[in-house]
């Protein structure tokens, strides 16, 4: 049988404000623990939460990129569940008022076609702390730096059909709390989180298969392998006769698995109430129209102007766009010189790319920045530097050894475009090598390459080889 | 509204409760009148009335997102049952 997946996925971000939610305490990352948990965040007795203002501001700037409706008037509940990290016994968040309401994303898949996946609500609600088991032996630990830090929830519509297309979402919808500036965006740090809600059916069934929640997914890697894992084993528990339950199963990226968290089930029963310590939020027309008059230039509309602007394919200026790191970088490169714009995206997905990926650097502190890059681009345009050698002076500029004018004056690197140069080479070659002149000229065209190849030998890899090759052809061509 | 007693032991396990068998019966009978007390206001035409949120017709004030809380982790640490390394212990909780 052919199956059909369905994803939902719930996103936690947290907001970069100053200080938490509904408190004066710092949210600095990596604090000593317990040094950011003031007498709110700890919920003692007597306290009250005051909502910050920037995590509000933050909430409706993500609203309006989405194309959201905002709410003038959401209300804050609290739900109620017993955990060791949540000292209050409950988490104070949104319900059935929630601050942001239906918008939409677009998500750009391999095959070039877009898809708009619905975005079903988006709330404000404070973390929980950090429960440390492994510490003690007799004793769990407890942390509440992060409890009480600002989280937006965005909830996804089961839009998503792949874990591929799960992955293009939540890089998309990264981008873009990065180009808001809402987030930093962190996962290892815990700022991105993701829990997806995965179902099966068979291929051109109407209703949804019963769904199963899965948690602690920290990486976009493990984003689509987790998806994957739970995706299999639900069709292969249907096809063995069983059914799947509605519950909620921990990814364990470890053993590439995921399991049943059964002490869950029974406490799903949150009993939200409108928190009584908070009043309702307003929110007036005069102060959205004051923050979309703050949005910056958005993902959606930069690709199109880079289209536009640079002559860049759909799927290259989507890339690019992405992140908005990557953007600038691209932008900065061209107006420090470089003209090529179509050879700086090729770059910039290529070598840049894979040398970020393999070394697990963000290009904004990467070794590279746009100076150096355009350095080594300007030497690649005018003909000074040829691909395969361009690449050894970018292994060279990463490593730190200087910029590409300098590597090229270390290593005399230049390329040779002088033609008289040239022709001494090429003739010299076609003398010594008679043979595969003949053979070429008796019809075995194939033989060019070896000559090219020749050439290039004899002149320390400097040659330029286009030029090489078409002076080659003229003679043998004669 | 009629509680039974399976319902009493959902919400006393919820609420972290325990409940003495004997105490059972006299619980569910207190919280039905409870329950049907409040039943009334089903009976209130609500159609036009907006929900109420909070019993003060006011919005709630906003904070500058301004750090001003300082460190008291001594002071706050001192009044609990124990603390090492910084952090407050609980019995071991995992999943």
């Amino acid at each position: 049988m052919q199956w059909e997946s369905v994803i939902g996925l719930e996103v936690h971000v947290q907001l970069s404000t100053q200080s938490k939610i509904f408190s004066g305490a710092s949210t600095a990352y990596g604090a000593s623990a317990n040094s950011q948990a003031c007498a709110i965040d700890l919920g003692l007795p007597g306290v009250l939460p005051v909502l910050n203002e920037e995590a509000v501001n933050k909430a409706i700037k993500f609203g309006l990129a989405i194309d959201a409706q905002i709410a003038d008037r959401s209300v804050f509940a609290r739900k109620n569940y017993f955990y060791p990290d949540l000292p209050k016994g409950y988490q104070i968040s949104q319900f059935e008022l929630p601050i942001v309401g239906r918008g939409q994303l677009t998500i750009l898949l391999e095959n070039g076609t877009k898809k708009t996946i619905g975005v079903t609500r988006a709330h404000l609600e404070e973390d929980a702390g950090k429960s440390i088991h492994d510490k003690f032996a007799q004793y769990t630990g407890i942390d509440l730096n992060r409890a009480g830090t600002p989280l937006l929830e965005i909830v996804s519509e089961p839009d998503l059909r792949s874990a591929q297309e799960a992955v293009a979402y939540l890089k998309k919808l990264h981008g873009l709390v990065r180009y808001l500036d809402i987030s930093d965006g962190n996962m290892q740090e815990g700022s991105f989180r993701c829990d997806a809600n995965v179902s099966v059916r068979p291929q051109g069934q109407a209703e949804f298969g019963t769904r199963a929640e899965v948690k602690n997914i920290n990486s976009f890697r493990f984003v689509e392998k987790a998806i994957n894992f739970e995706v299999e084993r639900q069709i292969d528990l249907i096809e063995a006769g069983g059914v799947v339950v509605q519950e909620t199963r921990l990814y364990d990226a470890d053993r590439d698995e995921t399991r049943s968290m059964r002490s869950k089930e029974e406490a799903n029963d949150y009993r939200y109430f409108p928190d009584p310590d908070l009043l309702p939020l307003e929110i007036s027309a005069n102060q959205i129209a004051s923050i979309r008059g703050t949005l910056p230039e958005l993902p959606d509309a930069k690709r199109i102007r880079f289209q536009q602007q640079y002559g860049l394919s759909e799927s290259d200026a989507a890339q690019i766009t992405d992140s908005k790191e990557m953007a600038d970088v691209f932008e900065q490169i061209l107006s420090l010189g470089s003209k090529d714009a179509k050879l700086v995206a090729n770059w910039l997905l290529g070598e840049v790319t894979a040398y970020l990926n393999k070394y697990s650097q963000e290009v904004q502190n990467a070794p590279i920045d746009a100076k150096l890059l355009a350095g080594l681009f300007i030497r690649i345009e005018d003909k000074t530097l040829s691909i395969k050698m361009a690449k050894e002076v970018f292994a060279s500029i990463w490593s730190g050894e200087g910029t590409a004018d300098e590597i090229i004056d270390a290593k005399g690197l230049k390329q040779v475009t002088d033609v008289s140069a040239l022709e001494a080479l090429v003739t010299q070659v076609l003398t010594d090598n008679s043979a595969q002149v003949e053979q070429y000229r008796a019809g075995t065209t194939k033989v060019l390459g070896f000559l090219v190849g020749q050439v290039m030998k004899l002149s320390k890899g400097q040659a330029n080889p286009q030029m090489v090759n078409q002076m080659l052809k003229d003679k043998l061509d004669v | 509204m009629i509680l039974d007693p399976e319902q009493l032991y959902k919400i006393a396990n919820l609420a972290k409760l325990e409940i003495a068998e004997d105490t059972v019966q006299p619980l569910v009978e207190d919280l039905s009148r409870i329950l049907s007390m409040v039943e009334q206001l089903n009976g209130v035409e609500t159609e036009a009335v907006w929900p109420m949120a909070h019993p003060l017709n006011a919005t709630q004030r906003l904070r500058q997102d301004r750090v001003t809380e300082p460190d008291k982790r001594t002071e706050l640490q001192s009044i609990a049952p124990a603390v090492e390394d910084a952090l407050y212990l609980v019995p071991k909780v995992i999943e």
